[in-house]
């Protein structure tokens, strides 16, 4: 299947491309072509093997099989030296830029045109000039890049690829981090590029982008390449049901619920992330007890600095929790696990778990200070381990030893040990972020029914999971998460495609 | 007038005393603009003010002991690379060792060698680098003010001093004028800009260690061969941290650390000045506060009081590719 | 796929890799003796006589060992909560004015064990005292706790100087340091302990605060591994973010981590000032801090692995000391040499085998 992407000559194309890292097979036989001066969108959810194949174009990681063909002619890229000989740019999510350098510098670095600087100098102003002029990239060359919008750093990057002669341009999740303002600047920008004849690789899951500007499209799912598109003849609904893929439907047999008085509240919550960007945006809800209040969401609108706001690891700017109606006083997980609060973070590598401790170790995080597990200062490590061996019993988790160093544990076990702890406690409220990310199909079902169970037992949960499916199945209300805001809010009957407009931002 | 006379003699002793941590604390200036922390520098100085000192004693020629001391120096920057770069140690543990292993060897090899308990032989005066009198010295020395300055402070150095004043400029001219410079001070803040761009990042930072050895043999140099004759038992005595000091109280830029340097020295001479003698008003003011200054200074720079000190911010972590 | 996240079995890992670190070590020393004309294993031979062949000499290689074992579990504790206190040296050296305070006070009046327990808290109220600053800085400010632990060294050299000349010194002596102290300051020898296995502990310091270490061994076991403080710093030092999550409070448990590293490191006094001068001098700490590094290095942070690294170490100085006697041509100072490559290769490249190692267990293993 080699769908040419458009009536002009291949840029780019990739016959075969196969990468395995131990068992995960992240690219699975990977055949894609881009015409040149064309605008190709690549998409798939988190883990679909997108950065993966990008990292090999850009020579971080080596294909075990297949070939990569510039403008027709079979390429190695052994290094990012000769990704960038070969023509191709690449923006990355995460900025690669010197912080304290000006823009100048960060364009020249690498390309200095001499061992001076001043020999340069002169000319990279000229050609920097030129690609403003050209492309209408303006970025002072003088400023330092730290004291730059976010916006104005993303140009510079595509300015660093452009000065080193780049006709691919790879773009890496360029929005994730900008305005819709500046993203609809970035838009602008992309298209004169494409206009002028280059070629850009747009990596993204979110489908309003690749609606808006893409010519043709590819989509990823689990390490392979499903479809290719032209944009104008496909619809969002066809691409979110190709990312997500038939999947084996997951319905969790639920009773109604039974929701009694609000347990958590939230007003007006405000919250900024570590760059200062405000991630979450004058947000209120209640959950009440007994109800699953699922927030849906395309990743990376704010759900997750609203989990961490509500669990005290984030301190939000402004607006109020409230817990059984009483004001949460501090940001301080400490306190919120005393007032019945439990939480199964998004990130179990580095919250939830430590991963080098034992599983005994584990199953005590942030309730150590709990007198079943010690009297004073001491820990008892006979009554840590016995309630660690029931709670491995009693959710299955293998292999059942708690002697295990955690790290040992597969993904969907590692999560269990994460449930049995928040859950066993027996809290008033249940945070969860992405309780199935990275967990195999059985563990999935146990952890679902657990999470009813829950509800059953008249505990106020939220879920937050980038799933729709999830969502969908365990939510007795949606609550629907976009650019900050919540921008409406669905029964749990609601269908996938009114969803699914939602988090694009299109309908409210 | 004889306050005068003092404050030449001071200032000349500050100079002489600046010049050792001058060489050192621009070697580190490389090696952390370049994400590589050192505290190995001490050890730098002292196995090559080891090695100046057998080098000139065995060929009588002061630039061949000169050349042994950089010699070494880069060979421990090496070790250093070696065990933070390519094997990803932890860049403090490593110039721990590397301190410890200078100071038992030197010791050991010395005693070995010329059987005086640690002292190398007495380099003979051509092996030496002793002071130039510069042009006019003499005849301006009956000018009043400026005159003792010249003669006394400017003139007289050794040719090691006059090369620490010139490599100030010429640190600042190739971190901000040239491609390594760039490059260098690149792969200390963001090494991730520098791989992308291009260029290796491990291949960087050990031309950053070289240069950081080549300017600590200097300093080695200068103890062994220029302000004493021959190498004594630990003869950096811990200035090597004051270089360390230095460097980070001027916030990791070439020319404050000339400045810091001479500080530093000053306060040194000063304490040196000091002993036994009472200031008016105050009386007898303990040298050790004077020998502290440095190091208290650094402290309160460092909590952030003056100004923020900010550290490259990719030292002391090894370069990941994977992503 | 990178070898570094390829688990291996805890022998290999704490006892093979170690003991190759330490072979290589001590190849290296090997080749510097043999380039100074003298017989490596001769040289070995010397050594283990000179630290374990006689009564007092064992005594002096268990005297060498109870500092370490000190400056071990100070350096450990710190580093069990993310911390790198390079500042023992230092917080070993004021804590010598605790313990010589109390011994100074109270030596005319009581006998040794009435003094004994106020001197252990002395010294390590001295010695956390000396650390509070760095932990304080590093805690609220974000200071880089190893070059403020570095800097507090030489402040507080320079303090004890100015305190041994100016304040302590007895009229008329030239010499830097307090009186000696009488029977009541001072800690007794362990000639009954020695006496025990039919030896004679001869002039040999061997002296009280070995069992202190012993104790503080276990008490450190206990707190690291058994108690809820223990677990918020281990929680801390390996997972910072879990440690956010869990709601561990960052600068309060990165003070007390440091209070209780730097109190460690104080108590090293009793042994050199109380146990073994009887007074308190300039320079008594002579390394032992920084030989702690090496220790818990060796010891892979665990006090078990801490009093065999310890006894290494003390086997090290005082072999050392006897090697040079045998020996003119090597100087105690090998011992430095020896002390610098163990921490390179047990240290800074400790990851060097571990590639090659998982090559040959895979290997062996046929997986």
């Amino acid at each position: 299947m080699s769908l040419q992407s458009s009536a002009n000559e291949p840029a780019i194309e990739l016959v075969g491309i196969d990468k395995k890292f131990g068992a995960v097979h992240a690219n699975k036989n990977i055949n894609l072509s881009v015409g040149k001066g064309s605008i190709h969108g690549i998409i798939g959810e988190n883990g679909a093997g997108k950065s993966t194949l990008m990292s090999i174009l850009y020579g971080f990681y080596h294909a075990d099989e297949g070939e990569i063909r510039i403008q027709g002619k079979p390429v190695t890229i052994r290094d990012s030296q000769a990704a960038i000989a070969a023509g191709i740019g690449m923006v990355h999510q995460h900025f690669m830029l010197v912080e304290n350098f000006t823009v100048l510098e960060n364009v020249m670095l690498g390309a200095e045109g001499g061992q001076l600087l001043a020999k340069g100098v002169a000319g990279a102003r000229k050609e920097l000039k030129r690609l403003e002029k050209d492309y209408g990239l303006e970025v002072d060359p003088d400023a330092v890049i730290e004291e730059l919008p976010v916006g104005s750093q993303q140009r510079v990057e595509i300015l660093k690829a452009l000065y080193r002669g780049a006709e691919i341009l790879i773009l890496d999740e360029p929005t994730g981090v900008l305005t819709p303002a500046e993203a609809d600047h970035l838009f602008r920008i992309l298209q004169v590029l494409r206009d002028q004849g280059k070629t850009i690789i747009l990596i993204t899951h979110k489908l309003r982008e690749i609606m808006a500007i893409t010519d043709t499209v590819s989509v990823m799912r689990r390490g392979e390449m499903v479809a290719t598109r032209k944009t104008a003849e496909t619809t969002v609904a066809e691409l979110a049901e190709l990312m997500v893929g038939r999947r084996v439907l997951l319905r969790v047999e639920k009773g109604d619920a039974n929701p009694g008085p609000v347990l958590l509240s939230v007003k007006n919550l405000t919250v900024k992330d570590g760059r200062g960007v405000t991630m979450v945006d004058d947000v209120s809800f209640d959950v009440r007890a007994g109800e699953i209040v699922g927030i849906a969401g395309v990743a990376g609108n704010g759900q997750s600095e609203l989990l961490e706001a509500l669990a005290g690891i984030r301190k939000p700017v402004s607006g109020e929790i409230l817990i059984d109606g009483k004001p949460v006083e501090a940001a301080d997980p400490a306190l919120l696990r005393q007032l019945g609060l439990a939480h199964i973070p998004e990130d179990r590598h580095h919250m939830g778990l430590v991963l080098k401790f034992e599983e005994y170790e584990n199953s005590i995080l942030g309730y150590h200070h709990d007198p079943r597990y010690g009297h004073g200062a001491m820990l008892d490590l006979d009554a840590i381990r016995r309630q660690a061996e029931e709670q491995i019993e009693k959710y299955d988790i293998r292999p059942p030893n708690p002697r295990l160093k955690t790290a040992n544990f597969s993904g969907g076990n590692q999560q269990k040990i994460v449930v049995a702890r928040e859950i066993e406690r027996d809290p008033k409220m249940l945070l969860i972020g992405q309780p199935t990310r990275g967990v195999d199909i059985g563990a999935i079902e146990f952890i679902h029914r657990r999470i009813i169970e829950m509800r059953d037992a008249g505990k106020a949960v939220l879920l937050v999971s980038v799933e729709l499916d999830e969502i969908r199945s365990l939510s007795d209300r949606i609550l629907v998460m976009f650019a900050g805001k919540v921008v409406g809010e669905k029964s749990a009957d609601a269908d996938e495609q009114t969803l699914g407009l939602m988090m694009a931002g299109i309908a409210a | 007038m004889e306050y005068f006379d003092t404050f030449v003699s001071i200032m000349g002793s500050a100079i002489r005393l600046s010049i050792p941590l001058l060489f050192t604390a621009l070697a580190g200036l490389f090696s952390e603009r370049a994400g590589i922390f050192d505290i190995g520098l001490e050890g730098k100085m002292l196995a090559s003010a080891f090695a100046a000192a057998c080098a000139a004693y065995w060929t009588g020629n002061a630039w061949a002991g000169l050349g042994a001391g950089i010699l070494i120096a880069i060979i421990f920057s090496m070790l250093h690379g070696f065990a933070s770069i390519t094997n990803r140690g932890n860049q403090i543990v490593s110039g721990v060792a590397l301190n410890f292993i200078a100071a038992g060897l030197t010791i050991v090899l010395g005693t070995a060698w010329f059987n005086q308990g640690g002292r190398t032989g007495q380099v003979p005066p051509e092996g030496r680098f002793s002071g130039i009198i510069l042009p006019g010295a003499d005849m301006m020395r009956d000018v009043p003010i400026i005159g003792p300055l010249y003669a006394n402070v400017i003139s007289g150095n050794n040719i090691l001093t006059y090369i620490a004043f010139l490599m100030v400029p010429l640190s600042w001219w190739v971190l901000y004028r040239t491609r390594f410079g760039l490059r260098l001070r690149a792969v200390g803040e963001n090494p991730g800009a520098v791989d992308t761009a291009g260029v290796s990042v491990v291949w960087l930072r050990y031309r950053a260690l070289i240069v950081t050895g080549f300017l600590a043999g200097f300093a080695g140099t200068y103890l062994a061969i220029a302000q004493s004759a021959a190498f004594i038992n630990n003869m950096s005595a811990g200035k090597g941290y004051i270089a360390l000091a230095a460097l980070i109280f001027a916030k990791w830029k070439p020319v404050p650390v000339m400045f810091a340097c001479l500080l530093f020295g000053f306060l040194d001479a000063f304490a040196n000045f000091m002993q036994g003698k009472s200031l008016p008003m105050i009386g007898e003011v303990p040298v050790q506060i004077f020998q502290a200054l440095p190091y208290i200074l650094t402290c309160v720079l460092l909590a952030g009081f003056i100004g923020v000190a900010r550290p490259p911010k990719a030292g002391g972590v090894a370069y990941t590719k994977e992503r | 796929m990178s070898t570094a996240s390829v688990p291996l079995p805890a022998w290999i890992n704490y006892g093979v890799i170690p003991l190759l670190n330490l072979i290589l070590a001590f190849f290296f020393s090997g080749l510097v003796v043999w380039a100074i004309g003298e017989n490596p294993f001769e040289a070995l031979n010397f050594l283990i006589q000179g630290a374990l062949g006689r009564g007092d000499a064992i005594g002096f290689t268990l005297f060498y060992a109870t500092s370490f074992i000190f400056t071990g579990l100070s350096v450990a504790v710190a580093f069990h909560a993310g911390l790198f206190n390079i500042g023992s040296e230092g917080q070993a050296y004021v804590g010598g004015l605790g313990a010589a305070l109390v011994a100074l006070s109270l030596d005319h009046y009581v006998p040794w064990y009435v003094t004994m327990p106020f001197a252990v808290i002395g010294a390590a109220l001295f010695g956390a005292a000396w650390a509070f600053i760095p932990a304080w800085l590093q805690a609220k400010r974000g200071s880089h706790i190893v070059i403020t632990t570095i800097m507090f060294n030489f402040i507080g050299a320079a303090l004890m100087v100015y305190l041994l000349v100016n304040v302590f010194i007895v009229p008329g002596k030239m010499a830097p340091e307090t009186r000696t102290f009488l029977a009541g300051g001072q800690l007794p020898k362990l000639d009954w302990l020695m006496a025990l296995f039919g030896m004679k502990l001869g002039p040999a310091p061997f002296n009280v605060s070995f069992i202190i270490a012993l104790v503080m061994c276990y008490l450190v076991w206990l707190l690291i591994w058994r108690t809820k403080l223990g677990y918020e710093m281990r929680t801390l030092g390996v997972s910072p973010t879990a440690a956010i999550y869990a709601g561990i409070p960052y600068v309060r448990t990165v003070i007390i981590a440091m209070l209780i590293s730097g109190g460690l490191a104080g108590m090293m006094s009793l042994n050199a000032v109380m146990g073994a001068s009887a007074r308190l001098q300039v320079e008594f700490v002579a390394g032992a801090g920084f030989v702690g590094i090496a220790v818990s290095l060796m010891g892979r942070s665990h006090p078990v692995g801490i009093i065999f690294a310890a006894l290494l170490f003390g086997i090290l100085y005082q072999g050392g000391a006897d090697l040079s006697f045998e020996m003119p041509n090597i100087t105690r100072d090998m011992i430095v040499v020896i002390q610098g490559l163990v921490i390179f290769f047990a240290g800074a490249l400790e990851y060097m085998l571990r590639p090659a190692m998982v090559r040959l267990y895979q290997t062996a293993t046929g997986k």
